[in-house]
């Protein structure tokens, strides 16, 4: 898939002409997009339930199944490539990502940095935050 | 796709010069390239809403929180339709590469009716929470949660409705450039709220229940 040297966009089918694209292939793309992504989030659903691993890190392997399934869907059934023609598709992406991380890390680093400097106590602290 | 492509590949690489040299992008393409930069704004959006409600999740106000409301099973059998839905809405957009009929519109139904089955589950999970008091008028949290859900949900609702008039515009005008054009963004779409959905049952739902 890496080494084609014509030209797609995200969730195109191939420019070239239907014979030479070869739709078994195409299938063959898809269903083993899905087989990750069923992987991956049976994975998610196992480690959100199991008693098995430490608490704490839980959360932070369930970001990093999330962040691994998307990237399974982008590349499996949007197709995002390395190719000539999808270069402003993965710059549109990159930009999406900066800024979409700046809007949940910011949001998420300064509403807990409100909350540690507004109310001393703990409870406090609760009650102001159920208005 | 490799051995496929591999045979006739240098050939190829031949008579397509490199893209600055081959002259303006297909329309296909700056189309895709046009939908592709909505469905980002779309997804920047979601981001807002998603910042939203991580801030408000212990926001509760003496009601419920997620670890009483949520329920695994349904959300699984959720995600389960969603995922078989962007399978089949793939299956779609190949069968209309291949200028298949039969197979075009019996992907499309399967599609519809597994993107129907999780919209009418979620439905009923937000009738069951509103039926104990624990509507969006409840709490911060709740009213996060139904924005964020509701929100999903909504932009499902409009891609089978997408579905639907793409199916009939395909009935009565064939596969014609701008149909497949409109067909390509419709699949863009469909495959963006698989994505929107990932993040949102691991932050949400999965997340939710942690202690």
């Amino acid at each position: 898939m890496t080494d084609t040297h014509y030209d797609r966009a995200p969730g195109d089918v191939s420019a070239l002409p239907d014979v030479e694209q070869g739709t078994t292939s195409g299938v063959l793309v898809y269903t083993i997009g899905l087989a990750l992504a069923v992987v991956l989030t049976a994975m998610s659903f196992w480690v959100a339930n199991t008693s098995l691993l430490w608490p704490p890190g839980i959360s932070l392997g369930l970001t990093v199944l999330a962040i691994a399934q998307m990237g399974i869907h982008l590349v499996f059934f949007l197709h995002v490539t390395t190719g000539p023609d999808n270069t402003n598709n993965v710059m549109a992406l990159a930009f999406g990502v900066l800024i979409v991380t700046l809007v949940v890390v910011g949001s998420l680093l300064i509403m807990a940095d409100l909350n540690d400097n507004m109310m001393p106590a703990a409870e406090l602290m609760n009650l102001q935050m159920q208005h | 796709m490799n051995i496929a492509v591999a045979v006739d590949d240098e050939v190829r690489y031949e008579a397509r010069m490199s893209a600055s040299e081959a002259g303006p992008a297909a329309k296909r393409i700056v189309v895709g390239y046009g939908f592709w930069v909505f469905l980002l704004s779309d997804i920047v959006m979601f981001a807002a809403i998603f910042a939203a409600y991580a801030v408000l999740t212990h926001a509760t106000a003496g009601g419920p929180s997620g670890m009483q409301l949520f329920n695994q099973r349904s959300v699984a059998i959720e995600t389960g339709c969603l995922l078989a839905s962007s399978y089949t809405c793939g299956l779609m957009s190949l069968a209309i590469g291949s200028r298949r009929y039969a197979v075009t519109y019996l992907a499309a139904v399967i599609t519809f009716v597994l993107g129907a089955a999780f919209l009418v589950l979620e439905v009923r999970e937000f009738a069951g929470m509103i039926a104990i008091g624990a509507g969006p008028q409840r709490s911060a949290f709740l009213s996060a949660f139904f924005t964020l859900v509701g929100c999903h949900g909504l932009h499902v609702t409009a891609g089978l409705v997408w579905l639907a008039v793409m199916m009939a515009q395909v009935a009565i005008k064939g596969f014609r450039a701008t149909v497949e054009r409109r067909l390509l963004c419709f699949s863009l779409f469909w495959h963006a709220l698989d994505i929107v959905w990932v993040w949102l049952f691991t932050v949400v739902y999965l997340m939710g229940v942690l202690s």
